[in-house]
């Protein structure tokens, strides 16, 4: 008799049981003490660059031992579970974690080659050349023109008003948002809606002539609409910027960057191209990740 | 990633619908079979009528379209990633290659009652050994899909190998019997398309192999060799 099997045998019982067995995780993936990072943490032209960067609230341990570059004219997305620390290693990058007492970073990161932690290192242009956009829009309780113009009369970046109309003018045309408010400078940015305030504190970060700009889950408080207006504006921003953006959303993470950094438990599991994380991801936590598997 | 893990998935809802569409290929998998096996019976066995397969093979064309458009439901609704994306990938690409199984075998069954090639008695050893090499191939290759096993594709894929080598030697005979006797050329052509069917039968099961390094190893190897394929299996 000739070869027919009928595909019945095939899914029943003992090949589900063949499949499950492989499915054991493999032992390093436990062993945190021999969790190297999987992929390429460098890039050719780093404008951020950090090494062996290990923080620590008290006693906590909260970000083990990561290296990786931020590369000019990328998005970096950081993605990963609760508390797997990538906000607090996003904070590491223009210092905000100073502003936590019992917050210690070792380790190095360099912009432009300069080590950001040395001593004569001054975080108020730091944090002007590596500006934040956080979770909520936090717009100040000033005007519109009032929220972009202030970065720069602080900086001392324009000379006369007409140089800060054009600065202003310039940071919202860059944020999308030049045409929606133009006529209404005066009003107070609280004013706006939801995505209009998240833009504008993105004009606001732009104002002050920044090299990288940091994003904080910038989506999480805004509708599908305003959502794709802001990852339309960081494909934009990635011309002239470096971005490094934390985000809940593995679709956000796939749309907007090109490479992508998978963290868990403060280990860096895994970088790599984006397009790669996303079909083929070569270690098992991001796999299980990814696709919405239990870790 | 070495292996295909199913399941596990915080919704259980994705498990289940990858687990379907997974066991709705083996189903048209068995389907494929099936028609096959009828469709040769005639070629073998000269006293046999073809039976009329022309609705199973509808079902077939049926239970296409519907894995495909359950495909695009949980490409839809889940946003697969990863090795989950890959399965949904290779399970569009391996219905699309058993329709066409199914397609060949219709073929295969409606020469095989043309009066002609009844008349293959010469031939009897050669065909017997090229459908079984076929049916063995296609059967194996279903198993592979269904355990996800990437080893064993590939060294089911090698028996393409033989399928060729058969379907060349049978080939050969009818040249040779259409230059011996003008007489016999029509029933050797007839034979010639049904032994192409069966071969290209062969390729559509190689294919299959294909797909599942792909969902495995999440790489294409379409149009890489056999050791090619094997490095990539064996890589990690």
């Amino acid at each position: 008799m000739l070869v027919n099997d009928i595909s019945v045998d095939r899914i029943d019982g003992d090949d589900q049981s063949s499949i499950n067995a492989e499915s054991v995780t493999p032992k390093h993936v436990l062993d945190r003490e021999n969790r190297d990072t999987v992929g390429t943490v460098t890039v050719a032209d780093p404008r951020i660059t950090c090494r062996n960067v290990d923080v620590y609230y008290g006693d906590k341990h909260a970000i083990h031992d990561v290296s990786v570059d931020l590369g000019r004219n990328e998005v970096l997305a950081m993605i990963g579970p609760s508390g797997c620390g990538k906000s607090t290693f996003l904070r590491c990058l223009n210092r905000m974690n100073d502003t936590i007492d019992i917050c210690r970073v070792t380790g190095q990161i360099e912009l432009d080659g300069q080590d950001i932690y040395d001593k004569s290192i001054d975080v108020v242009p730091l944090r002007s050349q590596v500006g934040m956009v956080f979770q909520k829009p936090n717009p100040f309780p000033k005007s519109i023109y009032e929220n972009v113009a202030w970065g720069p009369r602080v900086h001392g970046l324009a000379r006369s008003k007409a140089d800060l109309n054009e600065i202003v003018e310039t940071s919202l045309l860059k944020a999308g948002l030049w045409n929606e408010v133009k006529d209404r400078l005066d009003k107070p940015g609280t004013s706006l809606s939801g995505g209009q305030q998240q833009r504008l504190c993105i004009a606001r970060t732009i104002a002050v002539s920044p090299e990288v700009i940091l994003m904080d889950e910038p989506c999480s408080a805004l509708d599908p609409i305003a959502t794709a207006k802001i990852e339309d504006l960081i494909d934009e921003l990635r011309q002239q910027y470096s971005i490094a953006i934390v985000t809940h959303s593995m679709q956000q993470a796939a749309r907007v960057s090109q490479r992508t950094a998978y963290f868990h438990m403060g280990d860096l599991i895994e970088v790599g191209e984006t397009a790669a994380i996303f079909t083929n991801p070569k270690h098992p936590l991001t796999e299980d990740y990814i696709t919405g598997r239990f870790g | 990633m070495n292996s295909y893990r199913p399941g596990r998935h915080i919704s259980h809802q994705f498990d289940n619908e990858l687990e379907d569409v997974r066991n709705r290929v083996l189903v048209m998998g068995g389907m494929v079979e099936d028609l096959l096996q009828k469709a040769v019976v005639p070629l073998l066995d000269s006293n046999e009528e073809a039976e009329k397969l022309v609705v199973h093979d509808e079902k077939i064309n049926q239970t296409e379209v519907e894995i495909d458009e359950f495909c695009g439901q949980i490409l839809a609704r889940r946003q697969p990633t990863a090795r989950d994306l890959r399965l949904v990938i290779a399970v569009g690409k391996a219905i699309s290659d058993l329709e066409r199984i199914g397609d060949e075998a219709k073929m295969i069954a409606r020469k095989s009652t043309e009066s002609k090639v009844k008349e293959s008695r010469p031939y009897y050893g050669q065909l017997r050994l090229l459908v079984q090499r076929v049916q063995g191939m296609l059967n194996q290759a279903l198993d592979a899909f269904a355990r996800m096993d990437a080893e064993s594709a590939v060294a089911v894929a090698r028996q393409d190998k033989n399928i060729d080598d058969s379907y060349g030697e049978l080939l050969q005979s009818l040249i040779d019997d259409m230059e011996d006797s003008p007489k016999k050329v029509r029933r050797s052509v007839e034979l010639m398309w049904v032994t192409r069917s069966l071969e290209r039968i062969g390729d559509h099961a190689a294919n299959i192999c294909e797909h599942v390094v792909y969902v495995v190893k999440g790489k294409n190897v379409s149009h890489l060799s056999l050791d090619e394929m094997d490095d990539e299996v064996n890589k990690f």
